[in-house]
């Protein structure tokens, strides 16, 4: 259901403004969002400068750079730092998107980073993705299929597997899902734009055999329909994809076996 | 606390089986009334600073009562399609279901009461 006020105890309040290290580069003011499950305390947001001069270009890099330097129990996922795990996924200067692929060269003024919106912080800058995963599970991602097993492989066409291309390079960041109001609203029942992309993923896959049954599952008023085209998912997707035409793409094949 | 694992709440009751129609009505009759609304406002508007009998007149002619039924009934359908969109996106539970209901009987209701007035003025 649609909220727009936070409760009492997720209320954010000004943090600590942690000393400036005495490097003497140039300086970059970062505000973090930060929350500690332990100490009961509501969310802060906490001050921080980083010297750019002996820090990566990225915004992961001078995250990496106050916990090693300033302040280690901030807290954020990371693992490939190239846009593959799609674990650093935050929201910077107001866009989801993956610290290790976003330059700070790309934000005016001051970077503030705060938690993918709208979903339970488990810590400091990583939402819990439980439900996410779940959702992604509940489409059943893999090859389904009837007929016996080849010899040798399930065979594709060239033409049919560019047909995956812009849908198998996503990297599961919750990005897009994140950043759809409907999503926000109604998370529990909608599947959300990155578990769409991977439905369609499956269901045009020409080898899989599982179609109907697969749009059967997306039959409802909620799993698919609660997307609005709000275009949020296309437009903040860190590694440019789609989701928006996929889904469009399901409701067009919807329509087509309906009417 | 109910131990439900994060697959079973995913899943929740499965998929309903409906969704697409009422995704279909909303293209079709937003697609007719982009059509027949234009026309309608232009012959409606002909009779503008007319005296009440003529505009009764316009309204009785066959071409413009039908012209008025259409935009009535499905006017009507697509708002209430339209608003059970918007409730479903913003209320939950018993207040999602009691404002469904609410606005398919008041669209009902006003087409009803707008059938019965053109009628009176045509028939
Ligand atoms: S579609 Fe893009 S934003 Fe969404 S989960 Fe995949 S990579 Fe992330
Ligand atoms: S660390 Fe892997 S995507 Fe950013």
């Amino acid at each position: 259901m649609v909220q727009l006020t936070l409760p009492k105890n997720s209320r954010m309040v000004t943090g600590k403004t942690w000393p400036k290290p005495e490097t003497g580069g140039t300086m970059r003011k970062f505000q973090i969002y930060r929350w500690n499950p332990d100490d009961g305390n509501n969310p802060r947001v906490d001050t921080y400068f980083v010297d750019l001069d002996d820090c990566g270009p990225m915004v992961l890099d001078a995250l990496i750079y106050i916990k090693t330097k300033i302040d280690p129990t901030l807290t954020f996922r990371r693992s490939c730092r190239e846009g593959i795990c799609g674990s650093c996924a935050m929201n910077i200067d107001g866009i989801n998107t993956l610290a290790c692929i976003y330059g700070m060269d790309e934000i005016k003024g001051d970077v503030k980073i705060y938690p993918l919106p709208h979903m339970p912080v488990v810590k400091d800058l990583i939402p819990d993705l439980t439900h996410f995963y779940a959702q992604h599970a509940s489409i059943m991602p893999w090859l389904e299929t009837k007929t016996n097993r080849p010899a040798k492989e399930w065979r594709q066409s060239i033409e049919d597997r560019e047909k995956l291309d812009g849908l198998y390079e996503c990297v599961m960041c919750a990005s897009c899902s994140t950043s759809c109001p409907s999503y926000w609203w109604n998370g529990d029942k909608y599947l959300g734009p990155a578990a769409l992309l991977h439905a369609y993923r499956w269901i045009i896959d020409s080898r899989d055999e599982a179609t109907g049954e697969r749009l059967d599952d997306l039959e409802d008023p909620f799993k698919l329909y609660r997307c609005h085209t709000i275009m949020n998912c296309t437009k903040t997707c860190p590694k440019g994809l789609n989701p928006a035409k996929a889904i469009a793409e399901i409701k067009k094949m919807m329509v087509e076996r309906h009417v | 606390m109910r131990y439900l694992t994060a697959r079973k709440r995913a899943e929740g009751k499965g998929a309903s089986g409906t969704g697409t129609e009422h995704f279909w009505y909303m293209k079709m009759s937003g697609v007719g009334l982009a059509l027949i609304i234009p026309v309608f406002l232009v012959a409606f508007g002909r009779t503008l600073g007319a005296d009440r009998a003529g505009v009764l007149d316009s309204l009785a002619h066959p071409a413009m009562a039908i012209l008025t039924a259409l935009v009535l009934f499905f006017g009507l359908r697509h708002f209430a399609a339209g608003a059970q969109t918007m409730i479903e996106d913003y209320t939950h539970g018993s207040t999602r279901r009691g404002l469904i209901i609410a606005v398919t009987v008041l669209s009902y209701g006003m087409i009803a009461t707008g059938l019965f007035a053109l009628a009176k003025i045509a028939l």
